[in-house]
């Protein structure tokens, strides 16, 4: 009886098993860490799939009678992990984007060809990154060591000398107190690169004015540097950075105490640090919208016209614009003549998108054109919205800017370069 | 291949392929015992002849193959034997792909498997640990109970490898081995116990895993460890982090006392401390009671912070379920940046966090209030997102901000997302409820609503109108009428069903219309939705009570349809309203009550948050995602009551080293004159040497700190509170530490009790060590712009019990139960090198056991003297503020409970230097709720002072329980004079007057000085002419 109570609770914890599942519903793939599950579990998945009819409306997190899916949806896949026991399910949803993101990494995209181009590889870097269930190695540079990344040149070579894309020492991070860098690391230009890359969301209401505002950002490097350098970050205005989250090799005292960015950092590209500015400073908004969308009453068009201009661009050209809209269900065409760029609308999902291009102040581009109804509905209740992208170079709408980059530790001078980018995030506004 | 037989071999379920392998392995002859599979089989032939030949190559392409097939679900079991003969490949990839395929299939062919055991046996032995670990874990995942004692073995032996990353494997194989045999569960703790002690990070993480899945319950392997994990957290890899702090947030539940609990019995234990003076035993019964942070309750608060940053969703969500279950209640407040961070990331991870968020919102708005806007919804989130945001929003809103919101759910409920328009209506339902000075504006817009095109909308904002005219039902007539018009044209049920239901319940309101309705729904009864032919008849039934005249016959039809219904819940309905309204000779007493039974007074429902009843479950966790208790979900314990032993937690190896007597219990209970110094010096011992012994990265980062502080605090002279004008928030920890030993150490010296000149090096860390306890709220009541009046009180509070405890022990130390004491928690005085020499003197003097030669006064000043009092301490720098002796346990009424509809407060007089400015009086009002309500808001309103008299307001108080109390504390500038304070107390719905008048005595201020002093003084004082005062010895 004790035994009993004990193999009941005794189930194992973490993950359990994956399957990838494309769009139209194949289990492509499956791994299991311990015993198989089967197949059939995945049928739950299929039902909460239909119910959900839209596949960002799946819900993450599945109760079946005997497992617990917890799913995330990325690249048109379905990486969906069977669990058996409590577990915190962000734990799992992390993760599950951490081999995504790994995929990514190893072949470029993360898609069902790629995945069963490179099964193996597949394979072998799940049996790395967990075991029994439980998060083994899941940094890049760690599993890089492990398992050689697929290139032509070498899959070649493997076929004529027999030798393998497997590593048969033990990485050396892997013990070290700097887990997420290999050593002996050699490169005959030495380069750090940082990317200032900052997002504006936003919400615009119909009369233009801004409801909701606010910066986020990222740094992204690319450092190519030999050795173990010691890199410290600094800038001008570090006040400015509200909330910051830290990739692990950045030691966080030095950050509180002098707002220094103090590290030794992975080799190759990574993400450094994500950061929101303070929500008090105002936000610039780069761009503004007139917009006249009608529908008219008991008819089967409407109007449609968009123009786009400059506004707070600090000087710098505003570029790679889009308008994405998802019109209302009873649109039926639409019949427009943009001035600038070119549009599509996909009749079936009901997107228009307007690929603008760049903003010039003397002529403000400009979509109109009229809207074709099905005949007999009634006329929408709401204009629908409009998102928008479009980046500046140049620029990081917040003002942060990088002071200096020093390097310790070692002797070479490294070439140091510094970009920045606005781009829009989630930038809507309201017709 | 024939292509049904393939379909054949992949349909085939785990199981029976199991047996056919097993049996074609032992027959060794397949294709004559299953000729059907010939022609598969010959494809697995050429596998098999593949691994067989002597090329890598060619055997690595076949193992790939064979890789291949197991990642589709195929079946590749008959391949065993040939694919188990390659596991002492000296190719790695091959060995690789082989131990996937052992994986796979061992199970199944246990026998076979045991094939391969020598190899792992040897491979563990091997002088690569990679191969050692690899060795380890695929021997560990071959579930086949014949090799459980081997496995035993293995791991008993990797336990103890000198590389950590075998140790770590040695971890993960516990857990497997434990799944597979929990017989051996024994065994698995004694090795966990020992992977526990390890001080590799890589270790920590997969040890902690292992402890939670074998033996979460075995507590007490966690105590001597719980500094070390602390130390290491931040070092550990992410994973790690995210199960270690899980599991030190249900240690911490059980191993201390709540930090929460200091509002509700604050005031108890004041009285029962004031007490204390007539009746020792009792004070000393409750005094453990007053609440004081174990220092190891901080470290882990305070080691988990930094990880708030981690890019790991998981962790930042673990630290944040950390910080709301076992943080006081004042430092929460930090996690919501971190959360609102998180919602930037992808739907999955949005999901989750909004759904943690939307529980702490029901607690908590204020938390969450700053991010408001965050929440807004964008058009093209899915819906889960959306309804998760709405949900949030609407915990959010309160009267400030209900007309942004309101304007914002106008642009929601025109979406064409008509699951979240209906949600969204469902929402202003609620916020109209909620916030009552809405609820005419959102009526208004729900009955514009009801001219929607869409029918969902339409059918929600009759429900949700009904709910909310069910609230106030008297003056709305019509929009009964609006909504009986829609009967015509709304087709969806549980509209309709409501509709009828209001006609009903307001049928006298509406006498023309009713039986109007009444008529036409008879008509169309057959056809009706069963919700609706329920509702039907009840309004038939409460028509028939009131107006029998025109409906008697209409009623009797509907009746009769009713009894022929298909659904029996509607037959038996029929026959109970028969019975009981249609008056026959065996109609009982009930049909003389029928009317009151049908039209009695309903309570209006409450329009609750889903995410109301999910606070239960651990945040961050699948049971509280689920909102059902998930397999293995471990309930968070209750605070204890009393705290179990914290010297559990003390290493003793290193503290016998460096030669501190362990603390015994013997020791404790001799009240001897030392008893406080020496003991914080074996904890603080225990403390620091914990640190050392986890000598990485932070950890010694912070031995440095400990290291400085005390420095620091040795050497400063240290009565400068200069840290005073920096932004308590964001100095780091280290500074807080520093200034809080230093401002402490003030204190200390003021308060200049107990002195103990034996080690000044125990004495500086022992002053970090108590700062440790107080860091942040401590700094924060130092500043005074800190406008969060939870911390204030905190703080102040703190204050007040850290005197409190003081208190008794300069009276008599034999008072002391020291078992309740806890030694390291409570800041106790000690004399600073700090201090001016001719202090020292006196206070080496002052021991308490030998008849003291230097009298301790306590000589009540006038606070109004302000300027003399300055000239004092022009003359002498020793005179100090100190503790009052005697704090009066009398309270004032300031409101009574009659008066105050509900709302009593009571104040008195701390007799202590008020924080918020040195002229003024510190008061301290408690609130108490005897209603059976929340009273929300609570502040001071209008203020009538006599000229120059000034009052600082506590802040708000956004809501009291019932039952609840809450002390607060604010100062009063009287200018000297007993005039009185007049000033208004509100609440949300009222404003009492009331007064506070203080007894002369009460505007003096408590100082000590020496009797030699003293007299110095008296001699100014007396040249002053000033008014007599009082002087108290002890």
């Amino acid at each position: 009886m004790y035994t009993k109570l004990f193999k009941l609770f005794s189930l194992q914890k973490m993950i359990h098993s994956l399957f990838l599942i494309n769009c139209s519903g194949d289990i492509f793939l499956e791994k299991h860490w311990k015993s198989v599950v089967s197949q059939s579990v995945c049928d739950y998945f299929f039902e909460a799939q239909e119910k959900a009819a839209d596949v960002e409306n799946v819900p993450p997190v599945i109760s079946t009678p005997h497992h617990y899916l917890i799913s995330i949806y990325r690249d048109k896949l379905f990486f969906v992990s069977v669990i058996q026991t409590e577990v915190p399910p962000l734990f799992v949803i992390e993760f599950l984007h951490r081999v995504a993101d790994t995929f990514q990494d190893y072949f470029g995209e993360c898609s069902e060809a790629a995945i069963k181009d490179n099964v193996v590889i597949v394979y072998e870097l799940l049996e790395e990154m967990l075991d029994n269930g439980f998060p083994l190695a899941t940094e890049s540079n760690i599993l890089k060591e492990l398992i050689k990344p697929p290139t032509i040149l070498r899959s070649v070579v493997n076929s004529i000398t027999g030798s393998s894309n497997v590593g048969d020492t033990l990485p050396t991070g892997q013990l070290s107190n700097i887990p997420w860098r290999r050593a002996g690391v050699k490169y005959t230009n030495n380069e750090a690169y940082f990317d200032v890359v900052e997002e504006i969301d936003a919400i615009i209401d119909k009369s233009g004015s801004t409801v909701f505002a606010e910066i986020q950002g990222v740094i992204d490097a690319c450092i190519k540097l030999s050795g173990m350098p010691d890199l410290s970050l600094s800038f001008m205005n570090p006040r400015l950075l509200d909330d910051v989250s830290f990739h692990p090799c950045i030691r966080f005292k030095r950050w509180e105490s002098e707002r220094v960015l103090s590290f030794i950092p992975p080799d190759g590209n990574f993400r450094l640090i994500s950061y929101r500015v303070s929500s008090q400073n105002l936000v610039a908004i780069p761009v503004y919208v007139k917009h006249c969308i009608s529908f008219k009453e008991n008819s089967s068009c409407g109007r449609f016209d968009i123009t786009i201009g400059p506004k707070q661009n600090m000087g710098k050209t505003i570029e790679g614009i889009t308008v994405t809209v998802h019109m209302p269900k009873v649109v039926l065409n639409m019949n427009l003549t943009p001035t600038q760029g070119s549009y599509t609308f996909d009749p079936v999902t009901k997107v228009l998108t307007w690929d603008v291009g760049k903003i010039t102040p003397q002529k403000l581009p400009s979509l109109k054109g009229l809207v074709n109804l099905q005949s007999g509905a009634p006329k929408p209740e709401e204009n629908p919205s409009l998102n928008i992208q479009f980046k500046i170079q140049q620029l990081a709408i917040s003002g942060l800017k990088v002071n200096r980059l020093d390097m310790y530790g070692e002797k070479y001078k490294p070439f140091k370069g510094v970009k920045y980018v606005t781009k829009a995030g989630k930038f809507q506004v309201r017709t | 291949m024939s292509s049904n037989s393939f379909a054949y071999s992949e349909q085939s379920g785990g199981g029976e392929a199991t047996e056919l392998g097993q049996e074609a392995t032992s027959t060794i002859s397949p294709s004559g015992a299953f000729g059907l599979f010939s022609s598969d089989l010959k494809k697995n032939e050429d596998l098999k002849q593949m691994l067989e030949s002597n090329k890598d190559s060619a055997k690595l392409d076949a193992m790939k193959r064979i890789v291949g097939m197991i990642a589709k679900g195929k079946n590749a079991s008959e391949l065993f034997p040939a694919v188990v003969k390659n596991v002492a490949s000296k190719n790695i990839e091959i060995k690789k792909l082989v131990y996937v395929y052992l994986v796979r299939y061992a199970e199944e062919q246990q026998d076979l498997a045991l094939l391969s055991i020598s190899t792992f046996q040897r491979a563990l032995k091997d002088p690569n640990q990679l191969i050692r670990a690899s060795a380890l874990r695929v021997l560990s995942s071959i579930r086949v109970p014949i090799i459980v004692p081997i496995m035993m073995l293995a791991i008993k032996e990797a336990s103890a490898d000198l590389s950590p990353y075998v140790r770590k494997n040695a971890a993960h194989a516990i857990q497997k081995l434990y799944s597979l045999d929990p017989e051996q569960k024994e065994m698995l703790i004694e090795v966990i116990e020992k992977l526990l002690k390890d001080k590799s990070t890589l270790v920590a993480g997969s040890v902690v895993m292992a402890f939670e899945e074998v033996c979460p319950d075995r507590i007490d392997l966690i105590h001597k460890n719980y500094r070390k994990l602390c130390n290491l957290l931040v070092d550990v890899e992410e994973w790690g982090q995210v199960v270690i702090i899980h599991m030190l947030t249900r240690y911490a539940r059980t191993q201390f006392v709540s930090p929460w609990k200091e509002e509700d019995g604050l005031e108890d234990d004041e009285k029962n401390f004031y007490d204390s003076d007539d009746d020792q035993k009792e004070k000393t019964d409750k005094r453990k009671k007053s609440y004081t942070m174990d220092p190891d309750h901080r470290l882990l608060i305070r080691n988990t912070k930094p990880l708030l940053q981690s890019r790991n969703a998981a962790v930042v969500m673990a630290v944040a379920q950390l910080y709301w279950h076992i943080s006081p209640k004042s430092e929460v407040g930090i996690i919501s940046k971190s959360l609102v961070r998180l919602l930037r990331s992808n739907r999955e991870v949005q999901y989750i966090v909004l759904q943690n968020i939307a529980t702490m919102s029901i607690q908590r708005k204020g938390m969450f209030e700053p991010y408001l806007k965050s929440f807004y919804v964008r058009s093209t989130d899915p819906t889960m997102i959306k309804t998760l945001k709405l949900e949030i929003l609407t915990n959010l809103a309160n009267e400030a901000n209900i007309s942004t919101l309101l304007r914002e759910f106008q642009t929601y409920v025109k979406s064409q997302d008509k699951e979240f328009a209906a949600a969204t209506i469902q929402t202003i339902g609620r916020c109209a409820t909620n916030i009552s000075e809405v609820t005419d504006t959102c009526l208004n817009g729900l009955v514009c609503l009801l001219s929607n095109r869409d029918e969902i909308v339409v059918a929600e904002s009759v429900v949700v109108i009904k709910k909310l005219l069910q609230m106030q039902p008297a003056q709305h007539g019509e929009i009964i009428k609006h909504m009986a018009k829609l009967l015509d044209s709304i087709t969806v049920p549980v509209a309709r069903a409501s509709i009828l239901w209001l006609i009903g319940e307001n049928c006298e309101r509406v006498p023309k219309i009713a039986p109007d309705v009444l008529r036409k729904m008879a008509k169309g009864f057959t056809s009706e939705d069963d919700l609706v032919k329920l509702q039907i008849l009840n309004l038939g039934a409460k028509l028939y009570l009131t107006n029998s005249k025109q409906t008697k016959l209409l009623t009797q039809y509907i009746l009769n349809l009713g009894k022929y219904d298909q659904n029996y819940d509607i037959r038996d309905r029929t026959r109970f309203i028969r019975q009981l309204i249609v008056p026959n000779e065996k109609s009982g007493a009930l049909s003389k009550y029928a009317k009151k039974i049908f039209l009695a007074q309903k309570p209006a429902p409450l329009l609750e948050s889903p995410f109301k009843d999910r606070d239960h479950f651990q945040l961050g966790t699948l049971s509280h995602t689920l909102n059902t208790k998930a397999t293995g979900y471990l309930e968070l314990s209750n605070w204890p009551e009393v705290a179990p032993d914290p010297s559990v937690r003390n290493v003793e190896v290193i503290e016998l080293a460096k030669e501190w007597t362990p603390a015994g219990k013997a020791k404790k209970e001799n009240p001897a004159k030392k008893f406080y110094s020496e003991s914080e010096e074996e904890e603080d011992s225990s403390d620091s040497s914990s640190d050392s012994d986890s000598e990485s990265g932070s950890a010694s980062g912070e031995q440095e700190e400990e290291g400085d502080s005390s420095d620091d605090s040795s050497e400063d002279s240290s009565s400068e509170h200069k840290s005073d004008s920096e932004s308590a928030s964001e100095v780091g920890n280290k500074r807080t530490a520093k200034r809080n030993s230093k401002s402490k150490r003030k204190r200390d010296s003021e308060d200049g009790e107990n002195e103990n000149e034996k080690s000044k090096t125990s004495d500086s860390s022992n002053a970090d060590s108590s700062s440790i306890e107080e860091s942040s709220s401590d700094s924060e009541s130092e500043s005074e712009s800190e406008s969060e009046s939870e911390s204030r009180k905190v703080t102040k509070e703190k204050e007040k019990k850290t005197k409190q405890n003081i208190n008794p022990l300069t009276k008599d130390v034999s008072l002391l139960d020291l078992d309740d004491f806890n030694p390291v928690s409570t800041p106790v005085a000690l004399p600073t090198p700090a201090l001016s020499p001719s202090l020292i003197a006196d206070l080496e003097g002052l021991n308490l056991s030998t008849t003291s030669s230097v009298i301790t006064k306590e000589v009540r000043l006038k606070t109004s003297e302000e300027k003399s009092r300055k000239i004092f301490k022009d003359y002498n720098p020793h005179i100090m503020v100190s503790t009052p002796v005697f704090v009066p346990v009398k309270t004032h009424v300031l409101l009574h409970r009659m008066s105050g509809k509900g709302l009593a407060a009571h104040y008195f007089f701390p007799r202590q230097p008020c924080i918020f400015g040195d002229k003024m009086v510190s008061v301290q009002i408690t609130l108490n709720n005897t209603t059976d309500r929340k009273i929300e808001n609570i502040h001071i309103g209008g203020k009538r002072l006599p000229v120059g008299m000034q009052m600082h307001v506590f802040n708000t108080i956004e809501s009291l329980e019932p039952e609840g109390s809450i002390t607060v504390s604010m100062g009063i500038d009287f200018c000297d004079s007993t005039q009185t304070a007049s000033f208004q107390l509100c609440t949300k719905d009222d404003c009492f007057n009331v007064n506070i008048q203080p007894p002369v005595g009460e505007l003096l201020l408590p100082v000590a000085m020496s009797e030699k002093d003293f007299k110095k003084e008296q001699a100014c004082l007396s040249a002053l002419h000033l008014p007599a005062q009082q002087t108290q010895e002890c």
